[in-house]
């Protein structure tokens, strides 16, 4: 039985470490040069130290993980720096591109881990250089030694804020002000639910506190207003406080993100539904809590199918991988499964908490001043989608190129639905979705036979 | 837009140019960081004239710091390790 598995983050790493104990030798493909994923990324050889210093709190488990995923390299067909840049699943192919050559891979099941990114909301000045997402910000400390500026201010809401704050304070760079969109009053009124996971909820509020004790000026519930620059660099910040005062703050960087969406060009290209889900505000693919999708033979796992964090991508993945054998009429080991099932449906109410601690703030997305820049790809401005909106996000796209450009709407797909939302006075969820175009990214032009690319 | 080198500044240097200009990166720095953290301020301009750009999510998924390398073309710069003698150009 020919099994792939896309992504070596927690969940990957976890799904093949099953399989290959029940005796197969999947393919396991990963764009990045090494396994680990978002949260447990390596950096490049000359810049590693060691997992304490990288990870914090959680270099326990990186050390796992990457101890795993060292194992298991050399027991399965290991494709690292190779993009999945299609995949059919009526062929049951994937197709790859590895080092500007091309090729394809056969699976009778393939299990999806693609992860995911930030979720941002555009802000005036958003596109000038020294602002990046959060995850970009931590990137940098983590994998290259480098704060995004000398004076950096993070903006928007999340765990990752607060993470990302901590980091960087503990790495030595300067923090300017952590604005968060989220208030106190929501904060607080989702702890009893964070308290089922004293772990998470204490983390949380370490990290929270441990940036407040460095005299970093913290603020809840603001609404940023603009990012500040001249022609070379950042320059500040503005926003308006929870008690509706305007103020600004010095800074040549911004991080900003507000939670995070799954990366599922591949699940949508694979022809898995999708819904909307109101609690994430995202639009999910769809599959169970054993990781089987409506489409027979593709699975899905992590943070690419459902936004848990790495704890439920490690479960998920192993989920999966049992379901995947299972479907095959292998044995399968049930007292872990059922020990992986009630680990899930525990973590998924602490998730259903987080999500509500920290609110995706629709209206400061469906706001958008006119004169901002939407879609960065296209240079596009909120006012231009606004005038040629109609009840369907694709036919808008169609209009005003938003979401066609080289990012196919990774970027502006959040802000660019509610921005249309609200232009046409619909919900959300009504107005469809970015679907995933092949290539999922852009290739270089000569990797890419018009012949593939039609198939 | 100048990052900030923060720790490792012990690694063995590397000469890259950039449209011409000598840039000193650091073995193990990805294009971006190398640039970024020399003075080349931005990475690209706008096709649309709204100004320059630097990449935004450093994870590849963006696609805003498209930089040209001679002999390989065009690639990502948040996702490319420089490589000594290495010629970039903006994208
Ligand atoms: C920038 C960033 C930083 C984060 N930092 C933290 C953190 O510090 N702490 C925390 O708890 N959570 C963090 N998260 C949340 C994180 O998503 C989860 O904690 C965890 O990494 C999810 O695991 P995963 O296995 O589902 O996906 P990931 O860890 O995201 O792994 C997905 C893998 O799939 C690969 N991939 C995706 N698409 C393709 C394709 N088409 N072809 C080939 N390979 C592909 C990617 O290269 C990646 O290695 C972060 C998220 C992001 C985006
Ligand atoms: S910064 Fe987003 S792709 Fe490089």
């Amino acid at each position: 039985m020919k099994i792939a598995v896309v992504g070596a983050g927690p969940a990957g790493v976890r799904a093949v470490e099953v399989l290959v104990a029940a005796g197969h030798r999947p393919i396991w493909i990963d764009e990045a040069p090494d396994g680990g994923g978002r949260i447990y990324q390596r950096p490049p050889a000359a810049l590693r130290r060691n997992a304490r210093e990288l990870y914090g709190f959680e270099s326990t488990k990186a050390a796992a993980l990457h101890g795993c995923l060292d194992r298991l390299k050399p027991l399965v067909d290991w494709r690292p720096e190779t993009l999945v840049w299609h995949i059919h699943p009526g062929r049951k192919t994937l197709y790859m591109l590895n080092g500007g050559m091309q090729a394809t891979a056969a699976y009778d099941a393939v299990l999806l881990c693609t992860g995911a990114m930030d979720r941002v909301i555009p802000l005036q000045g958003w596109t000038q250089p020294g602002v990046t997402t959060l995850g970009a910000a931590q990137i940098a400390v983590k994998a290259q030694g480098c704060a995004i500026g000398h004076r950096v201010a993070l903006v928007g809401t999340g765990p990752l804020l607060w993470l990302v704050a901590h980091q960087y304070a503990k790495a030595g760079a300067q923090v300017a002000v952590v604005i968060d969109t989220t208030s106190l009053a929501s904060l607080a009124a989702a702890a009893p639910g964070l308290l089922r996971d004293s772990i998470t909820f204490a983390k949380g509020l370490y990290y929270m506190g441990s940036v407040k004790a460095r005299g970093i000026p913290t603020v809840h519930g603001a609404i940023p207003l603009a990012i500040e620059h001249d022609e070379t660099a950042v320059t500040g910040v503005r926003f308006r406080d929870a008690r509706g005062r305007e103020q600004r703050v010095a800074c040549d960087a911004v991080g900003m993100g507000w939670g995070l969406k799954p990366e599922s060009q591949l699940a949508d290209l694979a022809g898995i539904p999708f819904d909307f889900d109101p609690l994430q505000h995202n639009w999910l693919p769809e599959r169970d809590a054993t990781g089987r999708t409506p489409v027979a033979s593709h699975y899905l796992a992590g943070d690419g199918a459902s936004i848990g964090g790495a704890a439920v991508a490690e479960l998920a993945g192993a989920r999966a991988a049992w379901a995947i054998l299972q479907d095959a009429g292998r044995a399968i080991d049930t007292a872990a499964v059922r020990r992986l099932d009630r680990a899930l449906a525990r973590q998924r109410k602490i998730r259903a908490a987080l999500e509500r601690a920290f609110p995706f703030p629709v209206r400061l997305a469906a706001d958008l001043a006119d004169d901002i820049i939407l879609c960065r790809c296209e240079g596009l401005r909120a006012g231009e989608l606004r005038a040629a909106a109609v009840s369907d996000l694709n036919r808008t796209k169609a209009l005003t190129r938003t979401g066609m450009g080289r990012c196919q709407g990774r970027i502006c797909g959040v802000a660019a639905s509610e921005v249309l939302a609200a232009a046409v006075n619909q919900e959300t969820a009504t107005l469809g979705r970015l679907r995933g175009q092949p290539p999922v990214k852009p290739m270089p032009v000569t990797s890419l036979p018009a012949r593939e690319h039609a198939a | 837009m100048k990052l900030l080198r923060l720790r490792d500044t012990d690694r063995p240097r590397l000469a890259l140019t950039l449209d011409g200009k000598p840039i000193e990166a650091l073995d193990g720095d990805t294009l971006l960081t190398a640039l970024l953290a020399a003075d080349a301020v931005f990475l690209r301009r706008s096709e649309f004239g709204d100004g320059p750009r630097a990449g935004f999510c450093l994870m590849g998924a963006c696609q805003d710091c498209w930089v040209e390398v001679e002999g390989t073309g065009r690639v990502r710069a948040c996702v490319t390790l420089a490589v000594d003698g290495m010629k970039v150009r903006r994208g």
